[in-house]
């Protein structure tokens, strides 16, 4: 079905259960119980999951196949969120222009720096990249200030042209990012028991683009094209010799991954319509980068789940302070407690880097295929067990 | 691909239906339960015995000083609201109508969060903070460009926005929200104060040399000195945009000299400032001259922990502040003993601000007997206040800003303490720094509940 094997259709719908029902599936503990803190199913976070793994499965195309490791993919997320926020601020506050726009701006502006770029490989291309979205960066935090807005940002105001949609000011009120008058930041919530599940428009409609995004990945990992991908990265210089030149292939990946940040970047001001020049970073190119090798390079759910444990990790592992691990660990002997509170709290709060970066060495070194790696490890032994005993 | 590229038609009607049928099966079935959202006057409303104010404050990055002191001074607040300790301000507070038993007889609580000086960042943390955590006013911030940032997601949002230090026009000025409050001082304010004890200091006929932090608050602040300097005869000779996360300001402040400039004006705040000043200290500016007159440089923003942070370079420099804790009225008085008993050393004007924002925005719900952002929004326009530390001030309907007595101080020359460091040279007048709201044009818009 949908053009796809038996398999691949099943991991699709494994994410689509997953994006779905991920409203129920964050909140796994009650409003009033003390693991509350640990739920990550409120709008803000579940967008978040949804947007960046969007960006890691396009950015997957190109590290994961091709095996080009870029470190400026934010400048094209940044490029695509600056268009969206133009996009809102002129043309209508429908965030379906906003998107489009973003994808394309962020496709023509990475045919150009790949462009550039691919003329080298190895650590001078992942170099040239960095260099490029550094650039852009600079760019946007100080000399482009007239269309980025500097280090203030980028958002909407009342008094924008939004020539589409005309009389929309007279509210008083800035008008909220909204699909066809579907507002992003309406929710339904439902309080079911102790629970409170709250199902965001804005992220049924991030995630209803990643599927499409990430079918369109599989079809691209399954194509003649993805088998040339791997093959450059497998052996550029043999498949030079077999008369074929590999840089309009690896330029498409490059592009078509550059056309996944805009989008990503495109998504997150049509939830937020407020872009900032460090979203460019040469640290948010890192974070994309971790993501995919954390879940699992040139795996197709491994980056999902990267994304998912970054952010995850950066939204609640950030916010427990000294307080609430003293609350935490107040059942213990107050020596004790104290002990406790000393030994853990530089991994959370502030620190949370600190735990992502003990939690990436581990992955790297014991489950080289990253997490996905290490799940069908498990379940290949398990299964591959019994299948054999069956055989018996 | 060996398959074939088109699926049939009823694989697609399937999903279809099913989909279909699931989504329509979810939206008939929420009116069935009881929905938060619909059954709130306005969003967040606190249903139990608590009541939830998100602290966002700088943790890390060029202003993480100020945003220690901030959280510390929320906590006070937070303590003082629910009756704890000796009750600080609220003892000598104009408004009698805080109980010390929370805020509508609901205890206090906070969730904190770091902005990082990053409007993405300290817009995601803020925005966590209401819907996961349930937060009815965010306040805090040590950036104008994080403040701007903050102020229109809760504008959207339909929360309170308490700003804390945002020095910039532009938050209550071009960039104003009818949810957004501020108690803090701007740019306008200092540039008035500050000229006229220039002109005498200094004589009327300097050059002066701006290094501007490149965001918001730098352009408003230059603009601001510029022209109240110029209005009495000075002359800019140049204004460099310098990055917000600079640290080495060497190659900023290597020019200056050469330039002809005879004053140097840093708008630069916390770190950069700290920085940016001892550089010029290195570079022999303080004892040079120019143009036959001894060469300065003034400060527009000044703080305590600036000055802490500068040490010795800053003796001698003008600036202007919202609040020292050396002001010997009653409401500053009891300020600085309740902050200093809990913490060992006197509070910064970041604190001062944003413990009087908690207690501002504590006793507008009092007084309007809800927590509704309109209804707060109504008690705090042109709400008149004294007794928490910069005497008379009025809330401004106009454009939700503070107007009040702006501090001109000086880098004291011998400090007789590692706090003493900033002296008071002179306390201008509310109404020699008042301006028309309309001069920067933006619009308030009107105030939004969330639903």
């Amino acid at each position: 079905m949908l053009g796809l094997s038996r398999s691949d259709l099943l991991m699709l719908l494994f994410v689509l259960f997953l994006v779905a029902a991920a409203p129920i599936l964050l909140n796994p503990f009650p409003e009033a119980s003390r693991f509350a803190q640990f739920n990550a199913g409120y709008p803000d976070l579940m967008q978040r999951f949804v947007i960046f793994a969007i960006f890691a499965v396009g950015f997957n195309i190109l590290f994961g196949l091709t095996g080009y490791l870029s470190f400026g993919h934010a400048a094209f997320l940044g490029a695509g969120s600056y268009a969206g926020v133009w996009m809102l601020k002129l043309l209508t506050i429908n965030v379906l222009p906003a998107i489009i726009v973003s994808t394309l701006v962020a496709g023509v502006f990475s045919l150009i720096i790949g462009y550039i770029s691919l003329r080298r490989s190895g650590i001078y291309f992942s170099i040239l990249t960095l260099a490029f979205a550094q650039m852009s960066f600079a760019l946007a935090a100080s000399v482009l200030t007239p269309i980025t807005g500097g280090e203030t940002g980028l958002q909407t105001a009342l008094n924008d042209p939004r020539i589409l949609d005309g009389a929309s000011s007279g509210t008083g009120n800035i008008p909220a990012p909204a699909l066809f008058g579907l507002e992003m930041r309406d929710s339904i919530q439902i309080d079911f028991g102790g629970w409170l599940w709250t199902f965001n428009v804005g992220y049924y409609l991030s995630a209803f683009i990643l599927l499409v995004a990430f079918y369109l990945s599989i079809r691209i990992f399954r194509s003649p094209f993805g088998m040339m991908l791997k093959a450059i990265k497998s052996n550029n210089q043999r498949l030079s010799y077999t008369g074929i030149n590999p840089r309009p292939y690896t330029l498409a990946a490059f592009v078509i991954s550059g056309m996944y940040a805009g989008l990503a970047g495109g998504l997150m001001v049509a939830m937020d319509p407020l872009a900032g020049a460090e979203r460019m970073q040469w640290t948010a190119s890192g974070e994309v980068v971790l993501m995919v090798i954390l879940g699992g390079v040139g795996s197709l759910v491994g980056p999902v789940l990267g994304a998912g444990l970054i952010k995850y990790a950066e939204n609640i592992f950030s916010k427990i302070n000294e307080s609430l691990l003293t609350q935490w660990f107040a059942f213990m002997p107050e020596g004790l407690t104290d002990f406790m509170v000393t030994i853990v709290s530089p991994f959370v709060g502030k620190g949370w880097h600190l735990s992502l970066g003990l939690m990436f060495m581990l992955v790297v070194t014991f489950l080289p295929g990253g997490l996905i790696g290490g799940v069908t490890g498990l379940f290949g032994r398990i299964f591959g067990r019994r299948s054999k005993a069956q055989g018996e | 691909m060996s398959k074939k590229k088109t699926p049939p038609m009823s694989a697609w009607n399937r999903r279809d239906v099913l989909k279909a049928g699931a989504a329509s099966g979810v939206i008939a079935g929420a009116p069935m339960f009881f929905s938060r959202a619909h059954a709130a006057d306005y969003i967040n409303e606190p249903t139990g015995k608590t009541v939830t104010l998100g602290f966002n404050v700088p943790q890390s990055g060029a202003y993480a000083d100020e945003g220690a002191d901030e959280l510390r001074a929320y906590q006070l607040a937070v303590e003082h609201l629910n009756g704890g300790g000796d009750g600080g301000m609220m003892n000598t507070f104009s408004s009698k109508a805080l109980k010390g038993n929370g805020i509508l007889g609901r205890k206090v609580e906070y969730v904190t969060g770091d902005t990082q000086t990053k409007p993405d960042a300290a817009r995601a943390s803020a925005r966590s903070m209401i819907e996961k955590d349930g937060a009815i006013m965010i306040t805090g911030g040590s950036s104008s460009g994080v403040a701007v940032a903050v102020q229109a997601l809760c504008q959207e949002a339909g929360v309170i926005f308490m700003a804390g230090l945002t020095h910039s026009n532009d938050t209550t000025g071009k960039d104003k929200k009818a949810n957004g409050f501020r108690h803090f001082f701007n740019s306008y304010m200092s540039g008035a104060a500050l000229a006229p004890i220039l002109g005498e200091n200094y004589g009327t006929d300097r050059k002066a040399y701006h290094l501007t932090a490149d965001y918001n608050w730098g352009y408003t602040t230059e603009e601001a000195v510029k022209t109240s300097t110029e209005a009495m005869g000075w002359e800019t000779v140049a204004a460099v945009k310098t990055p917000l996360s600079q640290t080495d300001f060497s190659s900023y402040v290597a020019p200056v000299q050469a330039s002809g400039a005879d004053v140097l004006i840093l708008n630069h705040y916390g770190a950069n400032m700290v920085n940016s000043l001892t550089s010029a200290v290195q570079f022999g500016l303080r004892a040079a001259q120019a143009n036959g007159k001894n060469f300065e440089i003034v400060v527009p923003l000044y703080s305590r922990l600036m000055a802490k942070g500068a040490g010795e370079n800053v003796k001698g420099i003008f600036g202007s502040t919202n609040w020292h804790w050396s002001l010997q009225d009653e409401g500053s008085q009891a300020f600085v003993k309740s902050f200093g008993e809990k913490y060992g050393f006197p509070p910064s004007q970041a604190a001062h601000t944003t413990y009087v924002q908690t207690l501002l925005y504590a006793d507008a719900c009092e007084r309007a007997g809800t927590h509704n952002p309109c209804g707060v929004g109504a008690a705090l326009e042109g709400f008149e206040f004294d007794g928490l530390g910069n005497g008379k001030t009025l809330y401004r309907a106009e454009d939700h800003q503070c107007f009040k007595d702006v501090l001109v101080v000086k880098g004291k020359e011998n400090p007789t303490s590692e706090f003493d460091l900033l002296e008071i040279v002179e306390v201008t007048p509310a109404s020699k720094v008042t301006y028309d709201a309309s001069i920067f044009g933006g619009e308030l818009g009107t105030c939004n509940p969330g639903v």
